[in-house]
């Protein structure tokens, strides 16, 4: 049982990481770009929001079975195989939860507006300057709001687990997974732990968020 | 006549209709069917339906997950398992009608790969340990599962086998990740790749595993006896029973 809190908490965290490198750009170009094509992007960013795990989970089933292009690719050149390993639930997850994750940032980002970063260029400050010192703290709040969202919505991730998983334990046995085959097996003792366990954990991650966005709120 | 009265007449005129439209005796009979039956139930379902005119709706799952359900309070009327335990266990908390039980079929397990050249007609690519990975259905809910687990045992290979094996939710999604590639290869049930040529397969030899005997047994809560006691005696009649050998099962 500890197993699987520890894989998922792995898991999460790892994928939250991802998502900030990946989504921190991803959000400030759609913050601030104005082509055409940028609301295609944004669209695509957004579409696991309203996709069902199940669909996500057979694409990326077939996507990565060495049989076929991607996953031949990965294996000939990589010696990667991606289904029902720990490697293939991080791709998942950080599919599964990008808009979770790039939505805030870009919100804040474009809640900075272009006056701090104009007045910054007036004072010779260099884009990445300007991006690092200006932008980047003035959106604080929004960061930490992606990293919660982003972290929590893998933590509850079962859709996706169930059908590119393969329930291996250590690898890809998660929480969501866990509970389902105990709840299945009968062995409700431990669904109640594991059950009870992520009601308080995401109860009290939810409201320290909403707490700490109060408090940053009164800051800016 | 008023509005209001001029629909309840309408109304009960339709419903009178519809009424006539279906013989008055069809019913619907909700089934609890084991993954590996999947195939042989549907085209078991259409012959029913035609012979009696009652409907059949099926659900299927693992037999575990099918039985958690059942004790839970879902509609069924009848199930038909994967294994004799889970229905006998229904029998002695009351939940299934004694003198319903029965064996419809006796599954066998063969490993299954969806590339024609990987496994030989004696298995050997298991036995030397050769398969990345291998698929199972999970042992704690699916018959096929445990058996393979005890077949694995058997030949010494679970040791080896235990900690990659990939479990699948039941023996449909089993198979399903050796056929999208997935996986390289799976232990499935025989019913499942009986009628398609595609993959190599391996036959496993029935004295690895205790015999899977898939009983199936009226449930006491069941609302539509009537349609589920004609589907229960239609399952054991002559036409039915070799399309159950045709999908590759044993009968007793």
């Amino acid at each position: 049982m500890t197993g699987a809190i520890l894989l998922t908490l792995k898991l999460a965290g790892l994928t939250t990481l991802i998502l900030l490198l990946v989504g921190t750009p991803l959000a400030w170009w759609l913050s601030r770009n104005r082509v055409w094509w940028k609301d295609l992007i944004s669209a695509v960013v957004a579409l696991p929001l309203v996709l069902p795990p199940t669909v996500l989970g057979f694409y990326l089933l077939l996507a990565m079975s060495p049989q076929n292009a991607f996953g031949a690719f990965l294996k000939a050149h990589f010696g990667i195989v991606l289904p029902f390993t720990f490697e293939g639930l991080v791709l998942g997850s950080v599919i599964y939860s990008l808009p979770f994750v790039v939505q805030p940032i870009r919100n804040a980002f474009e809640a900075v507006g272009r006056g701090p970063l104009e007045v910054a260029a007036t004072l010779r400050a260099s884009p990445l300057d300007r991006f690092l010192t200006v932008a980047l703290p003035l959106a604080r709040p929004g960061f930490l709001t992606a990293a919660v969202l982003g972290f929590a919505h893998t933590m509850g991730e079962f859709g996706v687990v169930l059908m590119i998983g393969g329930n291996l334990p250590g690898e890809t046995k998660v929480l969501s997974i866990a509970i389902y085959d105990y709840v299945e097996s009968l062995e409700w003792t431990q669904a109640h732990i594991l059950s009870g366990g992520m009601l308080l954990g995401s109860f009290l991650l939810i409201f320290t968020m909403m707490l700490i966005e109060k408090r940053s709120g009164r800051l800016y | 006549m008023k509005p209001k009265q001029q629909l309840i007449t309408v109304s009960a005129a339709i419903f009178s209709l519809l009424c006539l439209i279906r013989p008055a005796m069809a019913d619907r009979v909700q089934a609890a069917v084991a993954a590996n039956f999947t195939a042989t139930a549907k085209e078991i379902a259409a012959g029913f339906e035609q012979a009696t005119g009652h409907e059949v709706v099926l659900s299927f799952g693992s037999t575990g997950k099918l039985y958690t359900q059942i004790i839970n309070g879902a509609p069924f009327d009848v199930f038909l398992a994967a294994d004799a335990a889970r229905p006998q266990k229904l029998v002695d908390s009351g939940e299934a009608v004694a003198d319903s039980l029965f064996t419809y079929a006796v599954g066998q397990l063969v490993l299954w790969s969806n590339d024609e050249n990987l496994i030989d007609a004696e298995g050997r690519v298991l036995k030397e340990k050769k398969l990345e990975r291998l698929a199972i259905a999970n042992p704690k809910t699916a018959p096929y599962g445990a058996a393979a687990v005890e077949a694995l045992t058997a030949m010494g290979l679970w040791g080896e086998y235990e900690t990659t094996a990939v479990r699948g939710d039941n023996i449909a999604q089993t198979y399903q990740m050796a056929y999208s590639g997935a996986v390289p290869a799976a232990l499935v049930a025989h019913a499942q790749i009986a009628l398609d040529d595609r993959g190599s397969g391996w036959m496993l030899p029935r004295e690895l595993y205790s015999p899977i005997r898939q009983q199936a047994v009226l449930l006491t809560k069941s609302a539509h006896k009537e349609a589920a006691g004609a589907w229960i005696e239609y399952l054991q009649s002559e036409p039915v029973r070799a399309i159950i050998e045709r999908y590759g099962y044993g009968l007793e």
